[in-house]
């Protein structure tokens, strides 16, 4: 019943950094193995700290960026291969919001042309019409007509964060990917955004793939959850599950370490000793492993498989052997 | 006698377009050992407020008080060199962006001696033992390597640690911490906020906590100033705040956060922050206001008594005759 909009299997994105003149070239693997898929009318929310891969995957399922391997399949298209025509219709398909709702929109373009602008691409429809559904689009997003002749210095962020999801849905996508849409936002905004999406997403169908690091929009926007760290997934599943009850050691430290409203809520805060490794140097075996309170011998030595563990995939070898 | 003792303390700035009030007669009472949060959403003043405490503030402000004190000492009329004697010894402050309040050309060491030197007018190799000292405190691994390291060297959790070893370097009674995790990762987040609340304890400073995120008040502060708009809309104990809100400004904001939401919708506060020129004659927040009445735009509100979290409202959230 449900549709499969977005597959991946094993997907990585490598990137070539030079460090020096003559120094040889390092490879740091942003995203590695990653294995995902998103179903129609489902949010998938992908959570990690900084370095973690999780916006280089916002390129990949953007296309953005084709991946260094792995299968990608979007719509039912592969686009691993890097065809440039198929790549070019699926590019309404996925639309993105980037995080940043003040280096996101050009200061020197009107809202309206900046709306416009991706019709103006991809379809030949004449300006009038243009101009039509662009207004349409404003007034879906809670702003205002004479909105149209402003320039974005004019908005307040979370006016602009609103211009950037109109602009995003200007061709209709089935599947909208927001890179940490509200953590640039004030409190009482990023709640009006929040219900803005919720709003969209029953009106227009959508698909959502959110990025965040913050842990308590995720609870409420999420319906399948994918925890990160160094590029790597070590925990996938529905979001229900993985609050009730997170397996992998980094998930449990990272809800724990996530502040909470109450003052009366028992802090039972499991302490992350050191700083996150740099992706240029991983440690071998399990990224996590220097952090990590259950270390063992095993995972020093090999990277950790993710496993299927009823209904939620772990990559912990401690998971795997029943140890936590 | 409070540690740092503020009544009515106004900032105005001079504009291209005006004065602009950012800060609109706040008090402070802080005794030693105090945890005060500071919470409030961007353009709140709630920085700008502690700016003006420090003397950091550009020439284009004003700042106007009733009292302003300091450990008995009246910082009002104080002359900048007597402040200088005062800053980053008694009083210190660290930032929000660890990476950009370092100096990139100097070492760490070097930074960190330097208050050392100025303040408690130490010898090198005095100094250098205290920063090892202080490096190990705040949980640096490996304390000599990393004086001679630059920061573009260090993590942004490293960097806001070395803040912190600077910080209190020369045992300040009062500490005051301006967004010190908003840049910082999760983890690196909780390990930041334990450290200041553990060299708190131990130290017994006073520490304000300037924060927008309610999570960081519940977890370490004990008391909390609500602002909104420049004005201090709320001012209770965080134990009450987060049971019985006062002000509909801070009910409006507790309902906001997604992890108190029932339900698939979020209650959010209509309309944006007032800017500069739309300040009107009542209260601040009466046109977002779900319960505001002609009373509340036009007449200024009162300040309520503290059994009503000290709310600047005419009608406090759970008072009797609330319309």
């Amino acid at each position: 019943m449900s549709e499969r909009l977005i597959q991946a299997a094993n997907l990585a994105r490598h990137y070539d950094v030079r460090r020096g003149l003559f120094a040889a070239p390092v490879t740091v693997k942003a995203v590695a193995d990653a294995s995902f898929e998103v179903t129609a009318g489902r949010t998938l929310a992908i959570v990690g700290e900084s370095g973690c891969g999780k916006s280089t995957l916002a390129r990949l399922l953007t296309m953005i960026e084709p991946p260094s391997s792995g299968r990608l399949t979007i719509g039912g298209t592969d686009v691993s291969n890097g065809n440039p025509e198929a790549v070019r219709k699926l590019r309404q398909f996925v639309q993105i919001v980037f995080q940043n709702p003040y280096g996101s929109l050009n200061p020197r373009q009107k809202i309206g042309a900046a709306l416009e602008e991706p019709l103006a691409i991809t379809t030949d429809l004449p300006s009038e019409q243009r101009r039509v559904k662009a207004n349409e689009m404003l007034a879906k997003v809670g702003l205002r007509p004479e909105h149209y002749h402003r320039y974005p210095h004019m908005f307040s962020g979370g006016q602009r964060q609103r211009i950037a999801i109109a602009r995003a849905l200007m061709l209709s996508p089935r599947v909208l990917v927001l890179d940490e849409p509200v953590s640039a936002l004030d409190v009482s905004i990023r709640a009006q955004v929040l219900n803005l999406l919720a709003d969209l997403k029953a009106e227009f169908g959508l698909t959502y793939v959110i990025i965040s690091h913050d842990l308590s929009v995720v609870r409420h926007v999420a319906d399948d959850l994918m925890i990160m760290y160094l590029g790597r997934v070590v925990e996938y599943g529905p979001s229900a599950n993985v609050f009730a009850k997170p397996r992998h050691p980094y998930t449990q430290a990272l809800l724990s370490a996530t502040p909470v409203a109450d003052p009366k809520a028992k802090r039972n805060r499991i302490r992350l000793e050191g700083e996150l490794p740099s992706p240029i140097n991983p440690p071998p075996g399990c990224p996590f492993h220097p952090r990590c309170r259950h270390v063992f011998d095993r995972c020093r030595a090999e990277a950790p498989v993710p496993q299927l563990q009823s209904g939620v995939t772990v990559a912990c070898h401690a998971v795997a052997e029943g140890r936590i | 006698m409070s540690l740092l003792d503020i009544r009515g303390l106004s900032v105005d700035f001079a504009t291209s377009r005006g004065a602009f009030r950012a800060v609109d007669r706040v008090d402070f009472a802080i005794d030693a050992g105090d945890v005060l949060a500071v919470v409030g959403e961007s353009g709140s003043g709630k920085s700008v407020a502690m700016l003006a405490v420090m003397g950091l503030l550009p020439w284009t402000a004003t700042i106007t008080a009733e009292r302003m004190q300091f450990d008995g000492r009246d910082l009002k009329g104080l002359p900048a060199a007597e402040r200088r004697k005062l800053i980053g010894k008694d009083i210190a402050m660290i930032f929000q962006e660890p990476v950009a309040s370092l100096n990139p050309c100097f070492t760490v060491g070097f930074q960190i001696e330097e208050s050392l030197s100025t303040h408690l007018g130490l010898a090198r190799k005095a100094r250098r033992a205290r920063a090892v000292e202080l490096l190990k405190l705040v949980g640096i691994p490996e304390p000599e390597r990393r004086l001679g390291q630059f920061p573009h060297q260090l993590s942004g959790g490293m960097c806001q640690r070395v803040m912190i070893a600077m910080a209190i370097s020369c045992q300040p009674k009062l500490l005051i911490a301006d967004e010190p995790t908003t840049a910082l990762d999760v983890t690196i987040q909780a390990q930041i906020l334990d450290l200041l609340l553990a060299v708190q304890k131990e130290t017994g400073m006073a520490l304000v906590l300037i924060t927008h995120d309610m999570g960081v008040v519940a977890e370490t502060a004990k008391r909390v100033v609500v602002q909104y708009a420049g004005q201090q809309v709320e001012r209770q104990s965080v134990d009450g705040l987060f049971v019985r809100p006062r002000h509909p400004y801070t009910a409006a904001l507790l309902a906001a956060l997604p992890e108190l939401a029932k339900g698939g919708r979020l209650a959010s506060i209509p309309g944006l922050v007032p800017g500069q020129f739309d300040k009107q004659d009542g209260c601040r927040f009466a046109p977002r206001c779900t319960a505001a009445n002609e009373t509340c735009r036009t007449v200024l509100p009162p300040r309520q008594p503290a059994s009503l979290g000290e709310a600047l409202c005419h009608y406090p959230v759970g008072d009797r005759g609330t319309p």
